[in-house]
Parts: C-alpha cells; sequence; structure tokens
C-alpha cells in the first residue's frame, strides 16, 4: 500500500494531477473527461466532491460545486459514475472532499467504496494534521492514504506533518483560496527542502497554477503538479464539450513540466 | 494544544493554512487573559465605553400580567451599540490589538455584531472588514450604513444563501488570504477552537452580572436562565455561570421560522444531526448526503445551520434544554414586550421572551427567571411592520 503512489503516479517524470468536480456541469462529463485526461497523459485524477460551502475553495470551483449539487451530484450518484468509470479505465484516481460529506455517510462505507474503486487517498481541506485521527485509522483499514496538506504558513509544522505523511503531500503554494493566480512568491524551495528532509513521501504542488511557464517553475520544487481552477474554467467556457480543450491544456501542461 | 473538545464535540476542522494562526491566537489568548495591562483595559473599556454592568430589570407589568413567576431581564440592549455582541468583539479586537495586528474581520447576519466590530475597530484604529450575506444586507439596510459610518467595508456575500453562514465562509476565507496582519472576530461561540472559548469567556460576564445580581435582590438563584440561540453567544454567556448550579434551568430558544416541520426553519438541535462544519463538530441543518441545508428565521441574527459545540454539548448532557420558537411568536412577544413593558427589544430576543410568556404562568411566584434581552428593535421595526402588512421602509 505504502508505494502505491509512488508506483503509479509519480513513476513517469513529473506527475501532472488535473482536478475536476464531479457531476460539472454533468456526471456523465466527467467520465468523458477523465478519459480524455488520461489519454492525455495525466498520472492522476483528483475528482472533487462538490460541496454546498466549499470554504477553501475561491470562486470558480465554488460555482461548480454549486452547479453540480443543483444537478443532483449527491455522493451516491457519484459512487453510481465511478462504477462506470472504473469499468472503462484503471488511471489513479484520489478524492478531494470535505469532511461532512464522509462523516454524514459514515466513514467505513465510505472508505470501504473507495477501496472497491481502488480510489487510493483522499484529500481534506478542512481536516489539518491535528484531525487527522478522526479518518485515519478507518482509512488505513482499507488501504486509502489521507493526503496531508503543507501550507506557506506552516512553518515548523511542516517537519511534523512530513513525517507522518502518507500517499503523497500535497503543497498549497499560496495564501488564500484555490484559483488562477498571476505570480506564485511563497518560497518553494525552502519549504521542499524541509520536506526533503524528513520525509520519503511524493510531492505535489497545487492552488493558483494555470500555465505551463508557472507549472514548470514550481515543478522544480516538487515531484508533481496540481491544477483545479484552471479546468474548471475550460470548462465554463465549453461545458460539455469541453473534451478536446481539456486533452490540448493536460497534454501541454505534462510536456512542460518534463521538459529538461 | 488542548483541542477544544467539548464531549464528542468541537475541535479545529480548517485548513492548513489557518492552523498556525489558531494556535497562535489560542497562545496570546491564554497569555493575555491573566496579563493585569490587559484585563485592566478591557474591564476599563467594558465599564467606561459599552456601559456595563448591564441592568437586572425587574419586569413587573409582565410578571403581573402573566401571573406566575417574577421575570427580570438582563438588559444587554442597553449595552453600547445595541446588544451583547460588544461584549466579546472588544474583548477579541483589544487582543488584535495586543498581538499586532492591523486589521479585523467579521462575518455578521442581523448586523448586530458587524456594527459592535466596527465600532471596536473605530475605537482602537484598526482597519476594519465585514462581511454580510446579500440577503442580509437587503433585511438590514440601516446597520450596513452604520458600519460604513463607522468607517468599516462591508463586503456583500453573494454565494450560497447569501445570508450568515456564507458570510462565515467568506471571512474564513478572506482570513486564509490575510493571515499575517489580520485577526478574525468570530462573532459566537462556534468555529474552530479557541473561539467557541474565547467567545464564552467574553461573554459570560453577562451571567457573572446576572448571578450576583439576582442573589442580591432575590436572595435565591433564579428557577431558570432563558436565552435565544443562533450560533448561542448571548446563550452561552447567560447559562455560563450557572453550569454549576444544578437547580438553575437553562433553556436555549432556537428559530423555528415557519415551524420546524416545514423546511423554513433554523432549529439546528430540534431538527438537525451531527455534522463538521466551519471548524467544528457540532449539530447542523444538514441533507442525508452531509450537504449544508438553507435555513430560515424572520430574524436575521438566528438564521444559521449550526449552533456552537458547547450548546451541542449541553444539549447531549441534557444540562440545557432547547426549544424551537417560530416567527409569529416571536413576533407576537416583540409586539407584547412593546406594550407591557415599554421596551422594543431585538427580534433575535424576542424568541427568548415568547418563551418566558409561555412557562412563567406555571412557576410559583415565589420563584424567579431571567430572560436575557441581547440586544434592542430599532433594527427590526421596519421588518416588522411589513411582516404586519405596514409598508415602511428604512
Amino acid at each position: 500500500m505504502n508505494n502505491y503512489f509512488k508506483d503509479n503516479v509519480f513513476n513517469k517524470g513529473k506527475a501532472f494531477i488535473p482536478f475536476i468536480t464531479a457531476g460539472y456541469p454533468t456526471l456523465e462529463d466527467t467520465i468523458k473527461f477523465v478519459l480524455k485526461m488520461e489519454e492525455a497523459g495525466a498520472d492522476l485524477i483528483e475528482i472533487g466532491i462538490p460541496f454546498s460551502d466549499p470554504i477553501a475553495e475561491g470562486p470558480v470551483i465554488q460555482n461548480a460545486s454549486t452547479v453540480a449539487l443543483k444537478r443532483g451530484a449527491s455522493l451516491d450518484k457519484i459512487f453510481e459514475m465511478l462504477e462506470v468509470l472504473r469499468q472503462k479505465t484503471k488511471i489513479p484516481l484520489c478524492f478531494m472532499s470535505y469532511i461532512n460529506p464522509l462523516f454524514k455517510m459514515g466513514y467505513d462505507n465510505f472508505f470501504k467504496k473507495c477501496d472497491e474503486l481502488n480510489i487510493r487517498g483522499v484529500i481534506l481541506p478542512d481536516v489539518p494534521f491535528e484531525e487527522k485521527k478522526e479518518v485515519e485509522d478507518v482509512a488505513k483499514n482499507y488501504n486509502v492514504h489521507i493526503i496531508s496538506l503543507i501550507a506557506p504558513t506552516s512553518n515548523e509544522r511542516i517537519k511534523t506533518i512530513a513525517q507522518k505523511s502518507s500517499g503523497f503531500i500535497y503543497v498549497v503554494s499560496s495564501l488564500g483560496t484555490t484559483g488562477v493566480r498571476e505570480k506564485i512568491t511563497t518560497d518553494l524551495s525552502k519549504i521542499d527542502e524541509i520536506i526533503r528532509q524528513n520525509t520519503i513521501t511524493k510531492t505535489a504542488i497545487g492552488f493558483g497554477i494555470n500555465n505551463p511557464v508557472q507549472a514548470k517553475e514550481v515543478s522544480k520544487h516538487a515531484d508533481g503538479v496540481i491544477v483545479g481552477s484552471y479546468i474548471i474554467k475550460i470548462i465554463d467556457k465549453y461545458q460539455s464539450d469541453a473534451q478536446d480543450e481539456i486533452y490540448k491544456y493536460v497534454k501541454e501542461m505534462k510536456s512542460a513540466i518534463n521538459t529538461p | 494544544m488542548t483541542n477544544g473538545k467539548y464531549g464528542d464535540f468541537g475541535g479545529q476542522y480548517i485548513p492548513e493554512t489557518l492552523m498556525n494562526e489558531v494556535i497562535n491566537l489560542e497562545k496570546s489568548y491564554e497569555f493575555y487573559k491573566n496579563d493585569e495591562k490587559f484585563k485592566s483595559e478591557l474591564d476599563f473599556l467594558l465599564k467606561n465605553y459599552a456601559n456595563r454592568p448591564s441592568i437586572l430589570y425587574f419586569a413587573k407589568n409582565m410578571t403581573k400580567d402573566l401571573g406566575g413567576c417574577k421575570i427580570y431581564l438582563k438588559r444587554e440592549d442597553l449595552n453600547h451599540t445595541g446588544s451583547h455582541k460588544i461584549n466579546n468583539v472588544l474583548g477579541q479586537a483589544l487582543l488584535a490589538k495586543y498581538m499586532g495586528k492591523k486589521r479585523i474581520i467579521a462575518e455578521t447576519g442581523a448586523g448586530q455584531h458587524g456594527v459592535a466590530t466596527a465600532t471596536a475597530a473605530a475605537l482602537l484604529n484598526l482597519e476594519c472588514e465585514v462581511f454580510m450575506g446579500e440577503e442580509d444586507i437587503k433585511r438590514q439596510a440601516l446597520n450596513v450604513y452604520r458600519m460604513e459610518l463607522l468607517g468599516a467595508k462591508v463586503t456583500s456575500v453573494k454565494t450560497g444563501t447569501g445570508t450568515l453562514k456564507d458570510a462565515v465562509s467568506e471571512a474564513m476565507r478572506e482570513w486564509t488570504r490575510r493571515v499575517d496582519d489580520t485577526l478574525y472576530v468570530l462573532g459566537s461561540v462556534m468555529g474552530p477552537h479557541p473561539y467557541p472559548m474565547i467567545v464564552r469567556d467574553f461573554q459570560s460576564v453577562i451571567s457573572k452580572e446576572a448571578r450576583s445580581e439576582i442573589l442580591k435582590v432575590e436572595n435565591r438563584l433564579p428557577y431558570a436562565v432563558i436565552a435565544c440561540v443562533g450560533g448561542g453567544s448571548n446563550a452561552m454567556g447567560m447559562f455560563y455561570n450557572f453550569i454549576q448550579d444544578k437547580t438553575v434551568k437553562l433553556i436555549g430558544c432556537e428559530a423555528a421560522g415557519l415551524g420546524v416541520d416545514t423546511d423554513k426553519h433554523a432549529s439546528s438541535i430540534t431538527k438537525g444531526s451531527i455534522g463538521i462544519f466551519h471548524g467544528m463538530k457540532s449539530l447542523f441543518c444538514q441533507d442525508k448526503f452531509g450537504q449544508i441545508a438553507p435555513v430560515y428565521s424572520i430574524s436575521a441574527g438566528l438564521d444559521y445551520p449550526g449552533i456552537g459545540p458547547e450548546h451541542a454539548y449541553l444539549h447531549s448532557t441534557k444540562r440545557a434544554t432547547y426549544v424551537p420558537i417560530k416567527d409569529e411568536q416571536a413576533v407576537l412577544a416583540f409586539e407584547y414586550l412593546a406594550k407591557t413593558e415599554g421596551i422594543i427589544c431585538a427580534i433575535e430576543s424576542a424568541h427568548a421572551i415568547y418563551h418566558a410568556m409561555e412557562i412563567a404562568p406555571h412557576i410559583d411566584k415565589n420563584e424567579n427567571i431571567i430572560v436575557c434581552l441581547s440586544g434592542r428593535g430599532d433594527k427590526d421595526v421596519a421588518s416588522i411592520a411589513r411582516y404586519k402588512g405596514r409598508n415602511i421602509y428604512e
């Protein structure tokens, strides 16, 4: 279990990890987009479970969540969609979710489902290190990693979080919420250095990254790059017909971060 | 780190970006709450600026009319800015100053906490931004202008239902953007630890005063203390120093809107279930998939889908009881108190008044009850008039 991400995600150069809100604009589209992302070279796909009040999201993902929920992307429907998807692809998947939908479903039920669908990581933006025990043991029983986040403000916490990390580490590039940024000002090399001193767990940087130049720059300080809001913006524009644009974008980003 | 648990409730369910800051806040609070300079400065402000202690008023006409136990009103409405909110805000704004912050932000529903925060910011020379749902901005236009008059920036929150919960979410988001120079002054006993503790401590002055005053005038403890609950700050303040007095009933009145059997209410204890949201494990109005439900109340201040974790705990241990009060009942109490005692109270507080009206006739004449009159009702006059079919606009 411990090497799942190392062996399946971070094994083809720098990993490119696109995010997608499940059910935006529809659940059928999610299947279509994930398959296109895989085709374009995505190494791991982060499936966002829409939440009514996503406190770590900027306006772009907030809106996608609201629309998805309005169109009925409830957790049971999302699992049904993933069962269909799993018949078509083995691509590594992880979840991004606020804790309450998991709590309400029951942690045991949720992680059991993850196991059945071979979803090996869950990112919980409102569960910091101190509250990880809430889900850690149940997740472990089903071979699912709780992905730890490290933020620009983590400072002396980086060491502890890194030492106790599993799966991969999500490095939050900037203060604030998710969303496209022109510049990343955090000293990522310093964060990277402290992480490397304390763990062999792989890392991926996200929050605010959108273009290939920026992605290439930040990828120097991590094993992978995560992009969320920019992909949702592509879907905002092209809706159900976004697959070709998504394909082009993912291919371009994967190539950019792996060009010497 | 105590982690701030109340039984199963509470905790710190927030983004990693904020963790060091809430730890810093807890450390600063634990230090300054015992610091003589901080304590005397806060004490001075409470007395000379906020008008404490607030009066414990014997509602003679109401007592006579209802024909049961004696009814006392703890007049938080007479505080500067017109509600109990100032008690907490002065504490937190002063703490922000001592922590070296330049800027404070806050959420507001009815506008009472926003006005109190803007006031403290003006007094203590701090920059201030208040987040308010766009629906509430419409409902409470006068308070919006008040905040602006006090020099605060009021930001309209258009996401979600455009009410208090969305204002809290947006204030949290803003805090993750400006964590270095900004303190989030949370208005209720909710959110991540240490807020439920800090706000409760600053509001506990209500029951500290009420307890000694009632013993002085009645020479006995009250039969019950009653307060309205949204997030639950005035109720926690009213309950706190009576928790150890096992004979004193603690009663919270939550907003039942059009009724708890409709989908238009904000009764998180009566109709909610355990969940994790806005930094805390507590009781929330939510659907079966854990999505937070839109809530409704005539009162913008009670229009919140959750309740502070210590209330959830007091409920689970049965130390406190919580009753739902409908819009129409609150409006009836609002009018009753105006006509009977000459006091126009906040529509939030009217929820507690209504329950007092219901139970007082059945309690022995020698007993007494205290109702926390959390705020004054000037802000509600126009909307109550409209509720009654009179087209008055502010």
